[in-house]
């Protein structure tokens, strides 16, 4: 478990206040300066000894993804845009960064945009949280009027703007490249890859795109070290991470602990146990919607960190965990997140825009025991023509829930299928197209 | 991708208030003098603000103007991003959040609500038309659901009776606070255990 004085964000319930001068009483900007005048090398360096990894899903070294950064500044200026439009089912980890330690993120602005050797950072926010962004704005404002931001930022010697961006609702602009697309004003669609944003990215100039709970773990890292961080938790797996722990819990919360902390200490020391107890569990989303579920078999003794998940065929993400009891009907649970990406698919990539309706389907014929065993082939099989084939990874994060559901709940599927499909006409049509399609008019 | 309709009866003109004015200039200094074609969403949203937060299409042709790009593409954007009213939204705009977490945590329960006291279907206004609602995708309060944002602001933590006062309260034009309506601190764990659930809606 971890420690108190190890924890980063310890503002993150809003005890203390979140203003500047009760920031600066925790530490922030305390050594700014003298970090910065360690140069780039020194600072990414750090970060690569510290093993931080991306906290927005990916998972992705922080350390390395900064030195892809050109070394010099050519006839393009460099860009850091912060990737603040969280909208991952059961994840609201950011929100609570941006309204209760807003200074962190902006020193980790500031010192992330020195070592990649930008003058101005934009922080994309969800449209939503529109109260959430005016707070940031006021902190930043706070940051201009102390001189830590600005011309000689910090007296550093390096100018630095911050400017906030609000997004409109959309969920795919959370993907790096449509992101980058929302802010130079065009629909988020992503960009095919590469060139990777680090070289071609907003504007077309070189740009790091970072999650707010990686930025903002910085500073402290700079000021203990690297050394500290990769202390805590499990080798490659280190530091520290704010878990989401929403659904059928007694005390659903957010908490900064260690990783590699077993699933079942998490739920039951801080989210006050599974409602009906720890037997009553049906399974658990460990990392936000994209994350294929874990039955309860392996929450028994899964730990919470990235490799441990990937080895259950799931993923932390970004570690937003949503906890599902059995009073809850599984299928319509998961049937309600495949019709949240048929929502939000962008609808660039065919696979994507008709598969995620089509899973959609599926499942809500599942649920209302409508479907045919057949169905269940067909679903495992719209879900392996999505993955892979689309630009961005939509596609896979709207096909591996579906596939964790069969993998894990196969049975209970199978219960609710029946022999003979409902409808019978037209059996050979061309495998592309979705029969029940044609008996209903509102599909 | 949303769908979205545009609202029959359009405004012919629309020009940005003077603050309004004012507040583009700002929002153009943010962005490259050559690129200032990113300022079209802060753009959309300040018309949506001035005008009763919908936004017609004239306002999308003299965005269009502001900005020298063309007329389709500000209207490209308007219609991909879900937060653009293109039709007319009640004054008090309740969009409940209905993906998984909050659906485990009851949001269907507060959405039979909305059908009750505001209207039977989706983005219709109420009788008195001073409320209307829709359902949305998550909202990223998922510790703390169900929940719903009315305008700008969240309500969380809510359960059938908190949710009806808050819609009743809409109705009489006199709004409740926002916040947590289990009187937590934000995102803390609540000390108190709620027996099996008995305190979420």
């Amino acid at each position: 478990m971890l420690k108190k004085e190890d924890k980063i964000f310890k503002n993150l319930y809003n005890e203390f206040g979140w203003e500047i001068e009760n920031s600066i009483k925790r530490d922030d900007w305390k050594d700014t300066k003298n970090i910065i005048s360690k140069g780039r090398d020194w600072i990414i360096s750090e970060i690569k000894t510290s093993e931080l990894r991306g906290r927005g899903g990916a998972g992705f070294s922080t350390g390395l993804k900064w030195s892809f950064a050109p070394k010099e500044v050519g006839s393009r200026p460099h860009y850091l845009v912060i990737n603040a439009d969280e909208s991952e089912p059961g994840t609201c980890k950011d929100r609570d960064i941006l309204r209760f330690e807003p200074q962190k993120l902006i020193e980790g602005c500031l010192i992330a945009g020195f070592a990649v050797n930008a003058h101005v950072c934009y922080i994309y926010i969800r449209g939503e949280y529109f109260n959430e962004g005016r707070r940031l704005q006021i902190a930043i404002d706070q940051a201009y009027e102390k001189g830590y931001l600005g011309k000689n930022a910090c007296s550093s010697g390096w100018d630095f703007d911050i400017h906030i961006h609000f997004g409109a609702g959309a969920y795919i602009c959370g993907e790096e490249t449509a992101l980058l697309e929302s802010i130079e004003g065009n629909k988020g669609q992503p960009r095919l890859k590469p060139p990777f944003p680090a070289l071609v990215g907003l504007y077309g100039c070189p740009t790091i795109v970072n999650n707010v709970e990686t930025i903002a773990v910085v500073p402290t890292i700079l000021r203990r070290g690297g050394k500290w961080f990769a202390s805590i938790g499990k080798p490659k797996n280190t530091g520290t991470k704010i878990f989401c722990i929403s659904g059928n819990v007694n005390s659903p919360c957010n908490v900064e602990e260690e990783m590699g902390i077993p699933l079942k200490e998490l739920i039951e020391k801080h989210a006050g146990g599974v409602i009906g107890g720890w037997d009553n569990l049906q399974a658990v989303i460990p990392g936000g919607s994209s994350m294929p579920l874990l039955s309860k078999k392996i929450c028994d003794t899964i730990t919470m960190d990235f490799d441990a998940l990937i080895e259950n065929k799931s993923g932390l993400g970004t570690a937003g965990i949503v906890v599902i009891n059995k009073d809850q009907d599984i299928i319509s649970c998961m049937a309600r997140i495949a019709r949240f990406y048929k929502h939000e698919s962008c609808g660039q990539c065919t696979p994507c825009r008709e598969g995620v309706g089509w899973m959609w389907r599926i499942l809500d014929r599942v649920e209302k025991r409508k479907a045919t065993f057949s169905d269940i082939e067909l679903l495992s099989d719209v879900t392996k023509q999505i993955e892979g084939h689309t630009i961005c990874a939509f596609g896979e994060g709207s096909a591996w829930p579906v596939q964790g559901l069969i993998r894990h709940f196969r049975k209970e599927i199978e219960s609710r299928c029946r022999e003979e499909p409902l409808i019978k006409k037209k059996t050979n049509n061309p495998y592309l197209v979705d029969q029940h399609l044609l008996e209903n008019k509102n599909a | 991708m949303s769908l979205k309709k545009v609202h029959v009866e359009q405004p012919k003109e629309f020009k940005f208030s003077s603050e309004n004015l004012r507040k583009a200039e700002e929002i153009l200094k943010k962005y490259p003098e050559k690129n200032k074609k990113s300022a079209v969403m802060p753009f959309l949203y300040l018309a949506q603000r001035q005008n009763n937060n919908w936004i017609p299409l004239a306002a999308m042709k003299y965005i269009a103007n502001f900005l020298s790009m063309p007329y389709i593409s500000v209207y490209e954007v308007a219609t991909f991003y879900t937060m653009y009213n293109l039709a007319p939204v009640g004054k008090h705009f309740i969009q409940v959040c209905t993906t998984t977490p909050c659906l485990i945590r009851g949001a269907d329960k507060i959405v039979k609500l909305c059908k009750e006291k505001i209207s039977p279907n989706e983005n219709e206004l109420s009788k008195a038309g001073n409320c209307s609602w829709m359902e949305v995708e998550c909202l990223g309060a998922c510790v703390s659901a169900p929940m719903i944002q009315i305008n700008d602001d969240y309500y969380e933590d809510l359960d059938e009776k908190s949710a009806k006062d808050i819609l009743d309260s809409l109705i009489k034009d006199k709004p409740l606070k926002p916040g947590s309506y289990r009187g937590r601190t934000n995102t803390s764990p609540e000390k108190k255990q709620n027996i099996n659930g008995e305190n979420h809606a």
